[in-house]
């Protein structure tokens, strides 16, 4: 099943200096769907994560072998412009991290930068629809002009959510989106999740495998730089097929 | 939980060792304010007086002969406790005012600083022994008072003590601070901008972030062979100018620069970087929009101390020329210029009595400048830090 | 490999042996009912009927300890399955017990008019509590195969019931006196079967439990195929 809206990971290898972090990695992700990927600190799953937007570009010393195909086109050649790149795959990172700017600005900033929108109404209609995309503007509605880090950490994560839909991208990959927040904030970023991948393609990575088991429809596990299983979230967690990712799951690990 | 007798002694000890340490300290700092209040009691009480200078009241004649020799426009008893400076300038007022030829006019004049000094009390005041009854004559009948010292503000540098002043060494020192500043600012942090934001992390460049660290540390009068060899000797820059010595500056507080900006770069968290980039800021946006104003205070700061640490730097200067005997304030950057403490160097080589308060004054001028200028580094960072 | 968490793989353990150590009053109470009625014991079968009381309270005891388990352990995968498998098999072991209480109670009704001819009933309570004992073993061990054969050899059983359903009835056209006496029979029976069945589902929860598999409500050759194939 490639339909040309998945995205497709072929034999990924990469190094960090000498130490090889990822081991042929092949996976194929679903479109609209969210995928998880899991596995103990150190598995290679937030270095996958990174490449799919190179992120992992600003490292020195990270070397890359083989395919991420987006929309059939491989993000890794020469002709594919990182910018332009980041505007399809949106991130949402560990901690939240607004711009010390105000909450319109927030929004406004990437659209802009991207020459998406200009300033002035259409630019307010887009920052109401992302912030209400986000489940953020009946919070924040009227101190738009109020800085962004002055609100709650669970609410400065959906900005950076709403910052990062505003430019609508195809996928949004969230890295440990939750692991700052609170349980309610969680259960919000989580609800929203569940929202979003009606539009979105997206891929969160987590330390909490009852997350995993909350949000995603498929979920791939990680040791050591390999893909070790990958299948319906379903089964990962009734049936796993391999013995390390039952070993994992059931907290048997170490 | 009982705790045995010896459990209780070590807790006690342990007690005892945090009190004694905490007044060590206490012990250090009190010594340190103890110098620090010394230093200030004396450098005010030694420039209190220089704040003050002596005028007196004396008959001035203004005849025919003053053309040819001013001293005729005085009596001989009163000659001595005038200002030089005061009858210097007489045949050119004669010239500009002819009507006042002939007549006489008592007026108050600038004393002499050997009368300034007998007046406030102080040894080795010069004032000849004969003269000392009728100078307290004068002084009990008021035709001697003490006035507050404008001429220290208005006048440049003299060999006469009573008309030495700050103003050509002030002008100079801004004039080196702004051609410093002018120089220094852009180029280090746009170098520590590349060096932090955009250059890759190898050899090169570590070779670079090492050599700025030494150059950092190296003492600052090689900076004023370099700037003697490369801006005067071959660029051709006016010796004793402020551009000579601004240039000169320039070299040693760039490495200041540099290493404070790049620090108040990194001190940026690195999410706000991810932020920019994963939304797909370019490099130079990501830096511009947002490393950049979160960094601002910090550059700020470092470039304000580093000017001041140049605005009190004598030994570069002192190879440039600026050492020089500058009466007037300097009209432009070719000019030959001094600065604050070089002043005040020259003043306490001086063996007039005179002087001393001069040099204490001018050191009081020189750290109000230098303390104001840290002030305003305090409350510009203050007013333009965010929070993240 | 055991859980990093040690009191984790304690409780599971506890839970395990508890669930066994039911299990076994379970299967005593099929012998002793099936037992007092063959000899009519009445004593025996008051005995059973009070020892029921005593299998409830552990059905009671099982539940709490897998809620807590499901509470504070969030248990997945194969540890979910065990936990899922518990919770079905502990209900089954109760109603067993409550069947076989059933039998001794019978007994009790039919003092004033005994059967005359016990049929097939020893032989029956035999294979019945085999049956109980087989499903408990696959439990214990996670022996799926023997899972199996519990499932498969639960056809034979239900033919038992039916040969002996048929014969208490010719007895019943035969002598109506001896229907009072032939109904309590015929209950004890249909309740031996019902036993047969619960060890049924035992049986299939050990499967579940070893592989993931549902296979209940399946046709038994398409269950062992499921099981061949290891694929769904």
């Amino acid at each position: 099943m490639t339909s040309s809206k998945n995205i497709s990971i072929r034999d990924l290898k990469l190094w960090y200096k000498d130490a090889q972090a990822l081991h042929g990695i092949d996976l194929e992700i679903a479109h609209n769907k969210v995928t998880a990927f899991i596995g103990p600190s150190g598995c290679g799953k937030s270095t996958l994560l990174r490449c799919l937007n190179r992120m992992n570009d600003r490292i020195p010393n990270c070397r890359i072998d083989g395919n991420i195909l987006i929309d059939d086109k491989n993000i890794y050649d020469a002709d594919i412009d990182v910018v332009q790149l980041r505007a399809r795959v949106g991130m949402v990172f560990q901690k939240p991290n607004p711009f010390p700017k105000t909450i319109y600005e927030n929004v406004a900033y990437a659209p802009r930068i991207h020459g998406i929108v200009n300033d002035g109404p259409k630019m307010d209609e887009l920052v109401e629809y992302s912030l209400t995309r986000a489940g953020l503007w009946n919070e924040v509605k009227d101190k738009l002009q109020e800085p962004g880090t002055a609100l709650s950490g669970g609410q400065q994560q959906r900005l950076c959510i709403a910052r990062t839909i505003a430019v609508k991208p195809e996928i949004i990959l969230m890295d440990e989106p939750c692991s700052a927040l609170d349980p309610i904030a969680t259960a919000k970023i989580e609800e929203l999740i569940d929202e979003l991948k009606k539009e979105f393609t997206i891929i969160i990575v987590t330390h909490s495998m009852q997350q995993a088991a909350r949000v995603s429809d498929n979920t791939a596990f990680f040791y050591l730089g390999k893909l070790i299983e990958f299948g319906e979230t379903r089964d990962i967690f009734t049936k796993p097929k391999e013995q390390q990712t039952e070993d994992y799951i059931t907290g048997r690990f170490g | 939980m009982s705790h045995s007798m010896e459990y209780n002694k070590r807790l006690h000890r342990r007690h005892r060792a945090d009190r004694r340490f905490k007044y060590y300290g206490m012990a250090a700092i009190a010594f340190a304010l103890a110098f620090l209040a010394f230093f200030f009691v004396d450098i005010i009480g030694k420039a209190m007086p220089a704040f003050q200078q002596a005028y007196i009241q004396v008959p001035i004649s203004y005849n025919a002969k003053i053309k040819d020799n001013y001293n005729k426009a005085i009596t001989r008893n009163y000659r001595y406790l005038v200002s030089r400076s005061y009858l210097r300038s007489l045949p050119k007022k004669l010239v500009e005012h002819p009507e006042l030829l002939g007549t006489t006019e008592q007026t108050w004049v600038l004393a002499s600083y050997r009368v300034d000094q007998y007046i406030k009390g102080h040894d080795g005041h010069g004032l000849k022994k004969k003269y000392r009854p009728h100078v307290d004559e004068m002084f009990a009948n008021d035709k001697i008072e003490l006035r507050f010292n404008t001429l220290f503000f208005t006048h440049g540098d003299s060999k006469m003590a009573e008309t030495a002043g700050v103003l050509a060494a002030a002008v100079g020192s801004i004039l080196v601070l702004l051609i410093t500043m002018a120089v220094a600012v852009p180029i280090g942090v746009m170098t520590a901008i590349y060096l932090e934001e955009f250059a890759p992390d190898n050899r090169f460049t570590q070779a670079i972030e090492v050599n700025i660290n030494n150059l950092a540390a190296i003492p600052s009068i090689l900076y004023g062979l370099l700037g003697l060899a490369v801006f005067i000797n071959i660029v051709g820059v006016p010796r004793s100018s402020a551009l000579a010595g601004g240039l000169t500056l320039a070299l040693m507080t760039l490495p200041v620069i540099i290493i404070t900006t790049r620090a108040a770069l990194r001190s940026i968290p690195d999410n706000i970087r991810d932020a920019a980039y994963g939304l797909g800021a370019s490099n130079l946006q990501t830096v511009w929009h947002h490393v950049l104003p979160l960094a601002f205070p910090g550059i700020l700061t470092g470039s304000i101390i580093g000017l001041a640490q140049a605005m009190g730097e004598t030994a570069p200067l002192l190879i440039v020329g600026m050492m020089a005997y500058i009466p007037e304030a300097p009209s432009g950057i070719f000019d030959a210029t001094t600065v604050l403490p070089a002043q005040i160097y020259t003043w306490s080589s001086e063996s007039i009595r005179a002087f001393e308060e001069r040099t204490a004054a001018g050191i009081i001028v020189l750290l109000t400048v230098l303390l104001s200028l840290n002030a305003l580094a305090v409350w510009l960072r203050n007013r333009t830090q965010k929070t993240w | 490999m055991q859980h990093t968490m040690k009191r984790f793989d304690e409780e599971m353990v506890e839970l395990k042996e508890h669930v066994l150590s039911m299990g076994g009053l379970v299967e005593r109470a099929i012998g002793h009912a099936v037992r007092a009625m063959l000899e009519q014991n009445e004593k025996l079968a008051i005995k059973t009927i009070e020892r029921d009381r005593a299998i409830n309270a552990l059905e009671v005891q099982c539940d709490e300890m897998t809620r807590d388990i499901l509470v504070r352990r969030q248990p997945a995968a194969g540890d979910l399955r065990f936990i899922l498998a518990i919770i079905k098999v502990v209900t089954d072991l109760e109603r067993i017990g409550d069947l076989a209480a059933s039998i001794a109670k019978g007994m009790i009704q039919s003092e004033e008019s005994p059967p005359r001819n016990f049929s097939n009933l020893d032989t029956m309570g035999e294979k019945v509590q085999k049956q109980v004992q087989r499903a408990l073993d696959a439990f214990s061990r996670g022996d799926a195969d023997l899972a199996m054969t519990v499932i498969q050899k639960d056809v034979k059983i239900d033919k038992l019931y039916k040969r002996m359903y048929r014969e208490l009835l010719t007895y019943m056209m035969e002598d109506p006196r001896s229907i009072s006496g032939s109904i309590i029979l015929s209950d004890a029976a249909k309740n031996l079967e019902r036993i047969s069945a619960h060890a049924t589902n035992i049986a299939e929860m050990v499967i579940y439990m070893e592989y993931g598999h549902d296979i209940r409500h399946v046709d038994h050759d398409d269950a062992a195929k499921i099981l061949a194939g290891d694929d769904s």
